[in-house]
């Protein structure tokens, strides 16, 4: 597990049914890219979240694809359609196999 | 000393000093809230008639990051201060909350730093270390750490809006000569002051920089540069670096003194700590 | 070394020959191959996807973009100027609220970056915006 990795979302807490809400995710990760070196001049290896997902109440909501060029503590701002009460559930994995969730529940207003 | 000589007529060419940019009315709201980000310069600042904030030199992208406590991108290490601030550490088995029940307590603390206390001008790195070795038996931080600007953007947002008024009298009074005998001495193979840049020539273009007048008001700070919380010591390390003089030392008494120095340069302004800058 | 005319006139003509291949857009055929991968060879249009992207960047290290196209599946943001041109592949599943999304990127000196819609219909579509990166005068 990477150190200090710790995810922070913004999602509202309660909407009307068929809402779009704004999410707003965070997860504080170095992205060590692979093409930095190190005092030695040897390359620092790539370390980096390369997938995020986010769910609701088992369906997607959206799924990206992270490559290097994503800066550190990656975020992502995005809209989700809220049908009905429940959960999002958001996942990022890691290239060292680690996998960050962290997830909101949403009520009905 | 021809880079001088070729250095001050760029300056002249380019716009005049003192000139902000049209963003100096630009309005500063922290989620909802507005706060000022220029006050009347104090009176020993002779040669500035307005402070300003480093927020009113930025672009609208990086200003707008620090209008929203979410897109803040330094929260992330706000809330690892949180964590740090609960965490017991040392041998008395006690966590900062442990004394601190609150860390909302320390509205105003900020705003006050650095201090002279027994004869000393201590920082809020000092007090956060002598609370560690003193009083939890830990290991003291490492001055410009993570743990340790973690843990003072904690405390310096809670007295985010807050004026900065640090006194500059009495007991304070050789601290604050000293700093800004530092302030305005020339250093470096490129023999230049704290005042060449900040003070002469604020508002102008160094290559791709909008100079600022290089108030500390928002520190630490969240640099787009390095991602990560940086401390003023840090800063002011760094620029030194850059005119190629050998920096002070982080928490060193030259470092402290104008840290004291530029604080009461800004005295007025409002704390925005955690802000973003580049 | 002493440099005699002939010397500096063969090391100018020489540099110029590497300067000009240089000038090349180094990354093009990568980002080429980017896309190719993406559309599987399919040809791509212009518009139907909004890229938006500041004109300068404070700091290439952390640059707030976001793409929208209405009615995409996914849509690919490529860094043409980077030394990899991938950034990101944003999928838009059954509870996606907008076929939109933002995101802060690093990009590695000013270059055009872009933004290639897969659309429902299954055509593909694509939008840019030049970005100057800046390298800052006294950054400390």
């Amino acid at each position: 597990m990477a150190k200090g990795v710790k995810p922070r979302v913004k999602v509202p807490k309660t909407a009307a049914a068929g809402d779009v809400i704004t999410i707003k995710t965070l997860i504080s990760h170095k992205m060590e890219s692979g093409v930095r070196k190190d005092g030695d001049g040897n390359v620092i290896p790539r370390s980096i979240i390369n997938r995020f997902v986010a769910d609701f109440n088992g369906q997607n909501v959206i799924d990206v694809t992270l490559e290097p060029a994503i800066s550190t503590n990656p975020y992502f701002q995005f809209d989700a359609v809220v049908p009905e009460a429940g959960e999002f559930k958001f996942t990022w994995y890691d290239d060292d196999g680690s996998v960050y969730e962290t997830s909101k529940k949403i009520k009905i207003a | 000393m021809e880079f001088k000589t070729l250095l001050t007529s760029v300056a002249i060419i380019a716009f005049s000093a003192g000139v902000v940019s049209a963003q100096e009315d630009a309005i500063l709201a922290i989620e909802g809230e507005v706060i000022s980000t220029s006050a009347k310069a104090p009176a020993f600042a002779d040669n500035l008639d307005t402070v300003y904030s480093g927020w009113l030199f930025r672009k609208n992208e990086t200003r707008s990051l620090q209008t929203d406590d979410f897109d803040n991108p330094a929260f992330v290490f706000v809330d690892q201060g949180i964590d740090l601030f609960e965490k017991v550490d040392g041998t008395e088995g006690k966590a900062c909350a442990s004394c601190h029940e609150d860390v909302e307590d320390f509205a105003g603390l900020r705003p006050t730093m650095p201090r002279v206390e027994g004869g000393t001008l201590v920082t809020m790195e000092n007090l956060v270390n002598e609370c560690r070795t003193e009083r939890m038996g830990a290991e003291p931080w490492k001055y410009s750490g993570g743990q340790m600007t973690s843990v003072t953007a904690l405390i310096g947002l809670q007295s985010r809006g807050m004026s900065v008024n640090v006194a500059v009298d009495g007991d304070a009074a050789p601290f604050f000569d000293r700093g800004k005998d530092l302030y305005y001495q020339r250093v470096g193979q490129l023999d230049m002051a704290c005042s060449n840049c900040h003070e002469d020539n604020y508002g102008t273009m160094i290559r791709a920089d909008h100079l600022s007048q290089g108030n500390i008001n928002g520190f630490p700070t969240y640099r787009l540069k390095n991602a990560k919380l940086n401390s003023a010591h840090a800063r002011f390390k760094g620029c030194m670096s850059n005119i190629r003089a050998t920096p002070f030392k982080e928490g060193g008494d030259e470092f402290k003194a104008l840290e004291l120095y530029l604080a009461a340069r800004g005295n007025g302004l409002s704390v925005e700590t955690p802000s973003v800058r580049n | 070394m002493d440099f005699t005319r002939r010397n500096i006139l063969a090391l100018g003509s020489g540099a110029f020959a590497v300067a000009t291949f240089a000038g090349l857009p180094a990354y093009a055929s990568k980002t080429d191959d980017a896309i190719a991968a993406f559309t599987g060879g399919a040809g791509v249009t212009d518009g139907g996807v909004v890229m938006t992207a500041p004109e300068i960047a404070e700091n290439g290290n952390t640059v707030p973009v976001a793409v929208s196209a209405p009615g995409a599946v996914s849509i690919m943001v490529l860094a043409t100027g980077n030394p990899t041109p991938a950034v990101a592949t944003f999928n838009f599943g059954p509870l996606a609220g907008a076929r939109s999304g933002s995101t802060r990127i690093r990009l590695a000196k000013t270059q055009d970056v872009i933004a290639i819609a897969k659309m429902e219909d299954g055509t593909f579509r694509r939008a840019g915006a030049t970005v100057k990166v800046t390298i800052g005068g006294c950054g400390g």
